[in-house]
């Protein structure tokens, strides 16, 4: 009935779009911060430069918002494309943040975002402050929509399984809506963007500053991001690590593949610094382990054991049987729908009907399911434990280092110094990508170690897909591989023009690009 | 839970269909001119100068545009899952058509005019074209295959969502001729934007356009109309309709009827306004736009067209949102395809607040935008596209 290719496909093609459409994301989230700052700077000065600030960098600003535009509405699309079963079962609980998301932030975001760029003449200052501000209010709450509706994924809270419609409905708004790990996510994913945003204003300074160009104006970009790019990259750890806590709460299963951690240890559980993970042995051919950091971090105490791969896949196995049960006491509810006393029964033991459709990829009659494939259902609930493992490990390591980068950086620039190094500058220009890599490691973390479930312990991602046929999907993904492709590569050489045209105003007299001045480089090429 | 949600489910999924209505007719009439500006983009604006113009038009306000389709999308998924999961996915070629329209248009706007090169400018105006033709076109296709009902039910024992037509099948005479009016009503609309509010030789040829697309938008909706009641087999539940009911489309019975999809007009003949305006907006569009007297007036008239048309559709197609032509009894109609009742009631709360905001502040940039475009007005803007 499941045809694997078409779901693996799928998963790819999802993977692959969210993954793209994250590259411009977090810029936008940063960036219209910035703006805004730099033009509150402006309105309560009146300083020239500060408005020219606003100006270049929202012109970079408006080249990556258009493709986070675009590459936006194929998301919203695809669950019902790709993911049709999913969209019936979840839809009643996971369309309204997304609705909500439109109705809140889109407009919101959308229609002052125009007002950006057109109304510098049209509007007074303060009201053009206005518009920025809630161009990046819009962004940020986008934010907050989209991680309820991705935390209720991680954890659904407040919505029972219902036999009559056959599909999860909401019974508790309020908590889907205050869910602590969307409210932990919200705030670890905007941080992340808000690095990014500094960063890349860091970097095209450090370029600008390199070259001797646009120096007023890349100096005080540098200041700005430097400051902001600091409380951000402190907030992302601080605030990672709250994600890392509530993952222990709710997705134990997660958290043991992180870490690599296949027994469970007498606590406080060490940290596995390095660890070569061998899923088919399920143990670890290497691991170089710092005794009791894990505990401490995972349960914030030194007594409360961390569960090891091996004793969840046990735990596992029981919900699968009780799976089996739910499952068989469904059907018993969809042919004979007056029996009350089934729909009780039923009312204790759906919570496991996740599991139990786990193993509805061996077998379709689950009632015959034999010990071997309720173990290997059970073992299906551990995610692919080295990927989990190594990407982990890059976001964190590059997490600290943007720490510590920013608070150098920092501290140069509140001694005024920032631009008189110049390896300084080109350790800036050349962690540019860095935020990027731990952001698209971070989607990973998060997503891929959900698997096997898109709703965790509710629906298997395999059960979730649209009976597509492979040509439907063949198709699909030539068109996503030629267009994204060819959009990253005009993106990138729009906004490299752009950086390199710089601001060019002729206002700033250091500036060798404004006109009149000698060795002038031409506006265009 | 329940007992406190002060409107019962069967009024609320009707409220529901409203709203959907409603942000589709939003969605057409806001982003409709940004796609027929597109679309027309050829015809309208010869020289770059002229491009620009159209261009610089809807550029500080296409993007929130475009937001009364995600909303609408947004809303289907939330308040009629089951409709969204049938027919995305029933639809995938063709929904990837339209997304593949969708994603070239902001990065058309946006960068076209960052370089000078005039193929470069070609190209994306190219692109452009494309992506309002083909978008509306989709649209208008997917509309036409809703009325003749689609291929698709569910399984019984797990209501997964089953498709069995493919793309090509999409494209029947009458599906096509419902692509080819949403194309010339976004033509008509762009066209009479065009005309109001920019000036010289790019407000005649658009006066020109318009209403040459008004004239075949009437024409295409008349021969629609005639199709439907002549050669269209409608669908009518025969089983009886509890519209508090759990959301299960396969409990009821439907029956067939050509010209079926007329019986609500004959049950409620007020719903001839619907076709009434359609027809008569089209009309004095042309007429207007024809003398000469291209305004807000013509505008509007345009927008009643629009409206009026996906009205009719929606009246003739009422209870029903997707009929089915392999399973008509799996058809999914207001009673049985929407979300909970407290999810139907919590997203109609969030909509009464916001969707008035939302209206107050669009209105408010458009105010701040108001008045004509012109070749000068982009010279001294800094971001103009």
């Amino acid at each position: 009935m499941i045809d694997f290719d078409v779901v693996n496909l799928s998963r790819f093609q999802f993977a692959a779009t969210a993954l793209y459409h994250f590259l411009f994301v977090p810029l936008t989230l940063g960036l219209s911060f910035l703006l805004a700052i730099m033009e509150s700077v402006y309105v309560m000065t009146g300083r020239a430069i500060w408005k020219r600030m606003t100006m270049f960098w929202g012109s970079l600003f408006g080249i990556n918002f258009a493709l986070g535009v675009a590459t936006g509405i194929v998301m919203e699309f695809q669950f019902g494309m790709n993911w049709s079963y999913y969209s019936h079962y979840v839809g009643d609980i996971f369309g309204a943040p997304l609705a909500i998301e439109g109705l809140m932030a889109f407009f919101l975001e959308a229609t002052f975002v125009g007002l950006f760029f057109f109304g510098w003449d049209r509007l007074s200052k303060l009201g053009h402050l206005v518009v920025t501000w809630l161009v990046a209010l819009g962004t940020n709450l986008s934010a907050l929509w989209i991680l309820i509706a991705n935390g209720w994924m991680q954890n659904p809270v407040g919505a029972v399984f219902n036999p009559d419609t056959m599909r999860m409905e909401m019974t508790d708004f309020a908590a889907v809506l205050f869910n602590p790990v969307a409210q932990a996510k919200f705030v670890h994913t905007v941080s992340a963007g808000y690095t990014a945003g500094a960063m890349f204003v860091m970097a095209i300074s450090a370029w600008y500053l390199l070259r001797k160009r646009h120096i007023d104006l890349a100096k005080r970009s540098m200041v700005v991001a430097a400051s902001f790019g600091l409380a951000a990259s402190l907030s992302v750890v601080v605030l990672g690590d709250e994600s890392g806590y509530l993952t222990t709460e709710h997705q134990k299963m997660k958290i043991a593949a992180i870490e690599s951690m296949w027994q469970t240890e007498p606590p406080p559980a060490s940290f596995n610094l390095i660890a070569i993970p061998n899923q088919a042995e399920r143990k670890n051919d290497f691991a170089l382990e710092i005794p009791y950091v894990m505990g401490i971090i995972g349960t914030r105490s030194l007594t409360t054991p961390l569960l090891g791969i091996n004793e969840l896949v046990a735990r596992a196995e029981t919900r699968v049987r009780n799976g089996i049960v739910a499952y068989e006491t469904l059907r018993h509810i969809r042919a004979h729908p007056d029996d009350q006393a089934a729909r009780k029964r039923f009312e204790e033991i759906w919570p496991d009907l996740g599991y139990g459709l786990l193993l509805k990829r061996y077998t379709q009659d689950l009632s015959k399911a034999t010990d071997d494939q309720i173990r290997q259902a059970a073992f299906d609930t551990v995610p692919n434990v080295a990927p989990l493992f190594w990407t982990f490990r890059i976001m964190v390591t590059v997490g600290f280092y943007l720490i510590l980068f920013f608070a150098t950086a920092f501290l140069l620039a509140s001694r005024g110094r920032l631009d008189v190094s110049p390896r300084m500058l080109k350790i800036a220009l050349w962690s540019l990508p860095l935020p990027w890599v731990a952001i698209e490691c971070g989607w990973l973390v998060a997503e891929y170690g959900r698997q096997p479930w898109v709703i965790e312990g509710v629906l298997p991602t395999y059960y979730a897909a649209s009976g597509l046929t492979l040509a439907d999907l063949a198709i699909s993904l030539a068109v996503f591989l030629v267009l994204y492709t060819a959009l990253l590569v005009i993106g990138v050489k729009v906004m490299l023009r752009a950086i390199r045209k710089g601001p060019g105003d002729a206002s700033d007299p250091l500036d060798p690009a404004a006109p009149g001045v000698p060795g002038r480089i031409p506006l265009q090429a | 839970m329940e007992t406190l949600i002060p409107l019962d489910y069967g009024t609320l999924r009707v409220i529901w269909w409203a709203l959907l209505g409603a942000l589709l007719i939003g969605f057409a009439i806001m982003d409709g001119f940004d796609l027929g500006v597109a679309a027309l983009l050829p015809l309208v604006a010869h020289t770059d100068a002229e491009r620009r113009v159209a261009l610089n038009l809807v550029g500080p306000v296409w993007e929130g545009n475009q937001v009364w389709l995600i909303t609408a999308g947004g809303a289907i998924f939330a308040a009629w899952p089951l409709l969204y999961a049938a027919s995305f996915s029933g639809f995938y070629l063709a929904m990837m058509l339209a997304l593949l329209a969708l994603i070239l248009r902001p990065v058309g706007f946006k960068y076209r005019s960052k370089l000078e090169n005039p193929r470069w400018r070609g190209s994306w105006d190219a692109a452009l074209c494309f992506s309002g033709t083909i978008a509306a076109l989709v649209f208008g296709v997917a509309m036409g295959n809703v009325i003749l009902g689609v291929p698709s039910g569910f399984d019984p024992d797990t209501m997964r969502p089953v498709y069995s037509g493919h793309f090509f099948q999409l494209f029947t005479p009458f599906a096509l001729l419902a692509g080819v009016l949403s194309v010339t009503l976004v033509a008509m609309h762009g066209a009479a934007l065009l005309a109001w509010r920019t000036e010289d030789r790019v407000a005649a040829r658009a006066r020109r356009w318009g209403a040459r697309a008004a004239l075949l938008s009437l024409a295409l909706f008349l021969i629609g109309g005639f199709w439907v009641a002549y050669g269209i087999q409608g669908h009518a539940i025969t089983s009886l309709v509890d519209p508090g009911a759990p959301s299960n489309p396969l409990t009821k019975s439907v029956a067939l009827q050509t010209g079926g999809w007329l019986r609500n007009f004959t049950i409620w003949p007020a719903m001839w306004l619907a076709p009434a305006a359609g027809a008569c907006g089209a009309l004095l569009t042309a007429i207007l736009l024809s003398i000469g007297r291209a305004g807000l007036l013509s505008f509007l008239a345009s927008s009643a067209s629009f409206a009026g048309v996906i009205l009719t559709a929606g009246f003739a197609l009422f209870p029903f949102i997707l009929p089915s032509s392999s399973q008509p009894a799996a058809g999914l109609t207001v009673w049985d395809a929407s979300s909970s009742h407290l999810t139907l009631w919590i997203m109609l709360l969030a909509t009464l607040i916001l969707l008035p905001i939302v209206t107050a502040y669009t209105a408010w940039v458009y105010r701040v935008m108001r008045g004509k475009v012109t070749a000068e007005s982009i010279d001294t803007a800094p971001h103009a596209y």
